[in-house]
C-alpha cells in the first residue's frame, strides 16, 4: 500500500513537471518560433518600441530557451524577481506571471476564482450522483418497462441538450417567469442564502447533463451485476430483495461510476465554461473564456495546470478508492 | 447475443443444431428487444397456485419429504417459449441422494433454481419465467406460497451449492462476512456468534487455520478452498435439502475427490437430502441413491444407481453409457456416440423429444415415436422410464447390442 | 506417411525427404522451458516468474498419439504452446522433423505451419464471428498462398465433409452451429493443408457427453485415415485413456511419468499418477463401496507454480515424501522397459531411495 502510494505521488509529480514543461512550450516557444513577439503580445499592437523593450528585459525574453524555463520554474514553485529598469517586483510561488491585460498577478485572480467553481461542481456533482444513481438502478431493476422507457429517453435528452439551451431555458421559466430563484450570482461570504438561490439553477443545468450520463452508466452496470452468479448466491440465501440490491449490486456497481466521477469532477476543475457563462457564475470557466479571447497567455497558462493538477489528483484518489472498494485491486 | 434475429425456429427442422437455444441465455436475450411474438393463451403464472385450465392435480401433501410434481418452467423469449422444464415429476426422501443426470439445456439446473424459487425473484413483466405445477417440501407447497415464505426457507430449509465458487462468492466480501450474513437472516443473533458459528463450520469442511481464512476475500482462496467455503455458507443454517449443481465441474481432479467426500461425509452427518446435478456420471455413480436422467426438459428414466446403470432402460441413457470413455477399463474400440445435437427447447420434436437422436425410433412401429410424447411408465418396482418401445424389445436391445460393447 | 494423402497441401512439402515414416520421431523437445517473468515494486522490477514449463523431455513419433494430462497448473496448455511456436521457450530445444525450430522468427515459421496445427478448447471464442464457415476454413489456403486443385471453394467444402459437416454449411456463420459442430469447424481448419501434427488443446472439455464421443471417433477416423500424429491436451484422465497410445502425465510444470497406455492405467510408477486416477469418479456405482477404501485423497491443493517447492515438487503432498525428495529432483528415466519416472520412492517398481525411509512429517499425517 505505501509502495503503491509513493509510487503514485512520484508519478503524480513526473506528470505535473511534463504539463508544466508542455505549457511552457506551447505558450512560450511556439510563439517565439512562428515569429511573433510575445513581448508585443504583451504589450498589445499599438505599443511604441521603447515599452516593447522594457517588457522583454522584465520577462528576461532574450534569456536562452533553459535560463527562462529555469526561471519559470523557479517562479512555479519558489517565486521569481521582475526586473524593470531599476524597480523590482517579487511575485512570490506559485507564480505564473502577470495578466497581460490586467497586469494583475496570476496566482490571486485563480484563487479567487477557483472556490467559485469547486462549489459549482460539487454541488452539481450531489445532484447527479443521486439522481443518476437512483434513475439508473430503479431503469435496470425494471428493464423494458415504461418507466426504463422514459427515463432512458430523459437522459438521452439530457446527454444531448446543451447546456445553454437548458441552462437559458431554466433561467427563463424559474428564475424571470416564476421568480423561484436569483438570476444572478450572489457570493457566500455576502449571503449564504441567495448563494444558495443562485446555485440552484447552474446546478440543476450541469446535473442534468451528467447525471444523463450516470444514469445510463449505472443502468448499464447494474444490469451486468444483476446477471452475476454472486447475485444469484445472495438471493440463495434468503436475502430480502432490497439488501441483495442495496448491498450486493451496488457495491459492484459503484466501481465504474466512481472512476467517471473523479474524473469528471477532476476536469470540472478548469471550468464549466458554457455553465459559468450561461449563468454569469465569476469561475475560473469564465475566466478562461475572457482570457482565450484576450489571448491572455499567462491566465491561460495558469487555469491550464490547475485543471491539470485536479485531473491528475482526482485520478489518484479515485484509484485509491478502488483499492478500498474492490479487494482484487491489489496496492502493492 | 444480440445477433440473433434472422436465427428464426422456423427455418431448421427439431433435432439440427442450428437453434439451440440455452434456456437462461435466451430468456435473458429475450427481454432486449422490443415486441415479443404473443404467447397466446399461455397464462401468467407468476409462481402463485397452478394455472386455470391446468389439469387440476393431486393437492394432498405428499408423504414424501420432497416432491416435485409436473413441474414446468418456460422462459418466454424474442424466438419464443422456451421450455426448459416441461413436466417434471419426483420425490426424494431425507438422508437420500438424488443424481439429475443430463446434458447442457436439458433442464437440470432450471429445475433446481425453481425448486429454489430463484426464476421469479427480481422478474416482473415480460421476462417473468411461467412456472406451473407442484413442489411439496415438508408439506408445504412452495410454487403457491407468497414470495416472502418461499424467501424465508431458501438458505435455512434448502441451500444450494453453486458450480463456480470464484463467480458465486462476491467478490467484495470476505467469506466470512458472507457466511454471517447467510447465518444472521434466518438466525437472529449477534455478529460475534454468527462469527463463531462460521469459523466453526469454515473448520467443519476442512479449511485450515479457520480463524485466520474468515476473513480472507475469495480471491485468496484457491479453487478448492473455494468451494469448500461454499458448502460452509450452505450448511451454515443445516438445511433439509441441498442442492448442489455441478459442484465440481470447475474444480481439478483431485480437488474434486476431496470435494466429493465432503459432501458424503457432510450428508451423513447432518442427515439431510441432497439433490446432486451434473453432467459427469462418475460423479452421480459415486454419490447418489437414486438417478434421474433428463432429456429435453422432462425425465426419461428414474431409477436408483444400480438400475439406471446395469439395467437402463431408455435409450438415450444407452447413449451416455456408450458415449462415455472409461478409466476403469482399457480402451474399447470406439465409442458409441448419440448422433445429432441436442434438441431445440423451442421446438421440442414432436412425440419422444429423443425420436430424431434414437437409433431404435422405428422398433415400435406406428411412427408412434414422432407423433406421441411417451408416459413415464414404472417399468420394475421403482423403475420408471419414458419409452414407447416393449419391455423386451428394450431389454434384448440392451442386453444384445449395447452392453457387450461397453 | 503410410498413406498418400490426396491434398493439394501436402505436395509442397513432398519433396523434403526427410519426412519421417510411421514410429519414428517426428517431433522432439529436449530441455523446454518456459517461465514468464513477474514485476513488481517501484520500479517494475522483476522479482519472480511463474515457471509454466520448467525443463521437460519427450519424443512424439509419427502416427502415435501423445496424450498430456494434469491439473490447472501444470503447464500442459503452455507446452502445446510452446511446441507450436505460438509462444516463445525460455530454454530448451524443439526438433521438428530433425530441424531445429526453438527460435525461428515469423517467417521462419511460415513453412511450418503447414505442418504443425492447433485445435483449441473453446469452440465459441476460437472462430471469428463475424466470418463465414468458407472464410475460416479457407483462411489457411491464403494465409500459406496455397492453390488447391480444383479450387479453395471445392477443396473447403470436401474438408467440411470429411469432418462430418455438410457442403451447404460453407457460407453460413459460426453462432448457427451447436459446440460440437464448431469444434468439427475448427478441426477442419486445423486439417486444410494436411498437416503433419495435431496439437489439440483440451479438444472436448467444453463439450456435452454424447457431443465429445461424437469428437472423439472424429479425431480417431481422421488419424487412421490421414495418418495424422497427435499431441492432445487434456485434464480428463477417462479420455485421456481412450485416444492416447502414450500417456505423459504433467505436474507443475514437470512430467513426472511418460509411458505408454496400458503400463500406465495398469501399473502407474509415479505417486501422483495413482492418486490422479483413484481421483477420478468411476461410474459404476457397484465400486463406489470398494473405492472409497482405495482411493488415494491428496492434501491440499496443487502449489503455485510461481514459487514450487524445491527438489521434487509433489513432495508437499505425497505420503510417501522422505527427506531426500525435499531435497533432490528425481530425474526422469526408465524403470521398466519404456516406462519413464521421476520419483525416488515409485510404486509398482523397485525403490530408487532405499536408504531414506523416514516420512516427512506432512507425508506421515496424509490420509490414504
Amino acid at each position: 500500500m505505501l509502495t503503491y502510494l509513493i509510487r503514485r505521488l512520484f508519478a503524480v509529480a513526473v506528470m505535473l513537471v511534463v504539463i508544466i514543461l508542455a505549457v511552457f512550450c506551447i505558450f512560450f516557444l511556439i510563439p517565439k518560433w512562428s515569429g511573433i513577439d510575445p513581448a508585443t503580445m504583451f504589450v498589445g499592437k499599438q505599443a511604441d518600441k521603447e515599452s516593447v523593450e522594457a517588457v522583454r528585459e522584465k520577462l528576461q525574453l532574450d534569456d536562452p530557451v533553459l535560463v527562462q524555463l529555469f526561471e519559470f520554474f523557479k517562479g512555479i514553485f519558489v517565486g521569481r524577481d521582475y526586473t524593470s529598469g531599476g524597480d523590482t517586483t517579487h511575485c512570490s510561488a506559485p507564480c505564473f506571471g502577470y495578466s497581460f491585460r490586467t497586469e494583475q498577478e496570476i496566482w490571486p485572480v485563480l484563487t479567487d476564482r477557483l472556490p467559485v467553481t469547486l462549489s459549482l461542481a460539487l454541488g452539481a456533482a450531489v445532484i447527479w450522483l443521486i439522481i443518476g444513481l437512483a434513475v439508473g438502478v430503479l431503469s435496470a431493476l425494471k428493464r423494458g418497462s415504461l418507466w426504463d422507457r422514459l427515463a432512458m429517453t430523459g437522459a438521452l435528452a439530457g446527454v444531448s441538450l446543451p447546456v445553454y439551451f437548458t441552462g437559458l431555458i431554466s433561467l427563463a421559466v424559474f428564475a424571470y417567469q416564476l421568480d423561484l430563484v436569483s438570476n444572478t450570482f450572489t457570493p457566500f461570504g455576502d449571503d449564504p442564502v441567495k448563494w444558495f438561490s443562485g446555485m440552484i439553477l447552474p446546478w440543476v443545468t450541469l446535473a442534468f447533463l451528467f447525471g444523463a450520463m450516470y444514469a445510463r452508466l449505472t443502468r448499464a452496470t447494474m444490469l451486468e451485476v444483476m446477471g452475476e452468479d454472486y447475485i444469484r448466491t445472495a438471493r440463495a440465501k434468503g436475502l430480502k430483495e432490497p439488501v441483495v440490491i442495496g448491498k450486493h449490486a451496488m457495491r459492484s456497481t459503484m466501481t465504474p461510476v466512481l472512476t467517471l466521477l473523479g474524473i469528471d469532477i477532476g476536469a470540472l476543475m478548469g471550468g464549466a465554461i458554457l455553465t459559468e457563462t450561461t449563468f454569469s457564475i465569476p469561475g475560473l470557466g469564465q475566466a478562461v473564456l475572457k482570457a482565450i479571447t484576450d489571448r491572455d497567455l499567462p491566465l491561460i497558462l495558469g487555469v491550464t495546470l490547475i485543471t491539470a493538477t485536479a485531473v491528475v489528483i482526482a485520478n489518484l484518489i479515485v484509484d485509491l478508492l478502488y483499492g478500498v472498494i474492490d479487494p482484487r485491486v491489489r496496492l502493492g | 447475443m444480440t445477433d440473433h434475429e434472422h436465427k428464426s425456429h422456423k427455418d431448421t427442422e427439431p433435432g439440427t443444431d442450428a437453434t439451440r437455444v440455452d434456456a437462461p441465455q435466451a430468456a435473458a436475450t429475450g427481454a432486449a428487444g422490443a415486441a415479443i411474438p404473443e404467447q397466446g393463451t399461455a397464462p401468467d403464472l407468476t409462481g402463485s397456485g397452478t394455472a386455470p385450465g391446468e389439469p387440476e392435480l393431486d393437492q394432498r401433501p405428499p408423504s414424501s419429504f420432497l416432491e416435485v410434481r409436473d413441474l414446468r418452467v418456460h422462459f418466454p423469449t424474442q424466438d419464443g417459449l422456451v421450455k426448459s422444464v416441461d413436466g417434471l415429476t419426483f420425490s426424494l426422501e431425507k438422508g437420500k441422494t438424488l443424481g439429475i443426470v443430463g446434458e447442457s439445456g436439458s433442464g437440470k439446473s432450471v429445475t433446481s433454481l425453481g425448486i429454489m424459487g430463484l426464476h421469479t425473484v427480481g422478474q416482473y413483466g415480460r421476462q417473468r419465467p411461467q412456472l406451473s405445477g407442484e413442489i411439496w417440501l415438508d408439506g408445504q407447497e412452495l410454487l403457491s406460497a407468497d414470495a416472502e415464505t418461499v424467501r424465508k426457507l431458501r438458505g435455512r430449509e434448502i441451500s444450494m451449492i453453486f458450480q463456480d465458487p470464484l463467480s458465486a462468492l462476491h467478490p467484495f466480501f470476505t467469506v466470512g462476512h458472507q457466511i454471517v450474513e447467510a447465518y444472521r437472516v434466518h438466525h437472529d443473533v449477534d455478529k460475534k456468534t454468527a462469527r463463531r458459528r462460521a469459523i466453526e463450520l469454515l473448520d467443519r469442511v476442512g479449511i485450515p487455520e479457520p480463524g485466520k481464512r474468515v476473513d480472507s476475500y475469495p480471491h485468496e482462496f484457491s479453487g478448492g478452498m473455494r468451494q469448500r467455503a461454499m458448502i460452509a455458507m450452505s450448511l451454515v443454517n443445516n438445511p433439509e435439502l441441498l442442492i448442489a449443481d455441478e459442484p465440481t465441474t470447475a474444480l481439478d481432479v483431485t480437488v474434486q475427490a476431496q470435494i466429493l467426500d465432503l459432501i458424503r461425509d457432510l450428508q451423513q452427518e447432518f442427515g439431510s437430502a441432497v439433490i446432486i446435478i451434473t453432467h459427469d456420471l462418475g460423479v452421480v455413480a459415486e454419490l447418489s441413491d437414486d438417478i434421474l436422467v433428463m432429456y429435453g426438459g422432462r425425465c426419461v428414466e428414474y431409477g436408483t444407481a444400480e438400475q439406471v446403470f446395469y439395467e437402463p432402460q431408455h435409450p438415450y441413457t444407452w447413449g451416455l453409457l456408450g458415449s462415455m470413455p472409461r478409466i476403469d477399463r482399457d480402451r474399447a474400440d470406439r465409442l458409441i456416440p448419440v448422433k445429432g445435437s441436442p434438441p431445440s427447447l423451442i421446438n421440442v420434436p414432436s412425440g419422444c423429444a429423443f425420436n430424431p437422436r434414437c437409433p431404435y425410433a422405428d422398433v415400435p412401429g406406428d411412427d408412434v415415436t414422432r407423433t406421441v410424447r411417451p408416459e413415464l411408465r414404472e417399468v420394475k418396482d421403482g423403475h420408471l422410464a419414458a419409452c414407447h418401445m416393449a419391455q423386451e424389445d428394450r431389454e434384448r436391445i440392451w442386453n444384445e447390442e449395447i452392453a457387450p460393447k461397453l | 506417411m503410410t498413406k498418400p494423402v490426396k491434398s493439394p497441401g501436402s505436395e509442397p512439402t513432398a519433396d523434403s525427404a526427410a519426412a519421417p515414416g510411421q514410429g519414428e520421431t517426428l517431433l522432439k523437445v529436449s530441455g523446454l522451458k518456459k517461465h514468464f517473468p513477474i514485476h513488481k515494486g517501484l520500479f517494475k522490477r522483476q522479482v519472480g516468474a511463474v515457471q509454466a514449463v520448467d525443463g521437460i523431455d519427450f519424443e512424439v513419433r509419427a502416427g502415435e498419439t501423445l496424450g498430456v494430462v494434469g491439473e490447472s497448473g501444470c503447464g500442459k496448455s503452455t507446452m502445446g504452446r510452446l511446441i507450436t511456436r505460438l509462444l516463445e521457450p525460455t530454454a530448451g530445444s524443439i526438433e521438428f522433423e530433425g530441424r531445429d525450430i526453438t527460435h525461428l522468427g515469423v517467417s521462419g515459421m511460415r513453412p511450418l505451419r503447414r505442418d504443425v496445427q492447433m485445435i483449441f478448447q473453446d469452440p465459441y471464442s476460437s472462430l471469428n464471428p463475424r466470418h463465414t464457415v468458407g472464410a475460416i476454413v479457407s483462411a489457411p489456403f491464403k494465409l500459406q498462398g496455397v492453390q488447391p486443385e480444383g479450387g479453395v471453394k471445392k477443396e473447403v467444402q470436401r474438408l467440411l465433409g470429411v469432418v462430418g459437416l455438410s457442403p451447404e454449411h460453407y457460407n453460413r456463420y459460426p453462432h448457427e452451429f451447436s459446440g460440437g459442430q464448431r469444434q468439427r469447424i475448427g478441426i477442419a481448419r486445423a486439417l486444410a493443408l494436411s498437416p503433419k501434427l495435431v496439437v489439440a488443446d483440451e479438444p472436448v472439455s467444453a463439450l456435452d457427453v454424447s457431443i465429445q464421443a461424437q469428437v472423439v471417433n472424429l479425431l480417431d477416423d481422421l488419424q487412421e485415415e490421414l495418418g495424422l500424429t497427435y499431441v492432445i491436451i487434456a485434464h480428463d484422465l477417462s479420455v485421456i485413456r481412450h485416444v492416447s497410445d502414450r500417456i505423459a502425465v504433467m505436474y507443475l510444470g514437470k512430467i513426472v511419468e511418460l509411458t505408454d497406455r496400458q503400463s500406465l492405467y495398469n501399473t502407474p510408477m509415479h505417486p501422483y499418477t495413482k492418486a490422479l486416477m483413484s481421483a477420478v469418479p468411476v461410474p459404476d456405482p457397484r465400486r463406489k463401496a470398494a473405492d472409497s477404501r482405495e482411493r488415494i485423497l491428496l492434501q491440499g491443493d496443487v502449489p503455485s507454480p510461481m514459487n514450487p517447492p524445491s527438489g521434487c515438487r509433489f513432495h508437499t503432498r505425497c505420503w510417501k515424501a522422505t527427506e531426500v525428495c525435499k531435497t533432490k529432483e528425481p530425474p526422469l528415466i526408465p524403470l521398466a522397459t519404456g516406462h519413464n519416472v521421476a520419483c525416488h520412492h515409485p510404486e509398482n517398481a523397485p525403490d530408487q531411495e532405499p536408504g531414506d525411509t523416514e516420512l516427512l512429517s506432512e507425508a506421515a499425517t496424509a490420509k490414504r
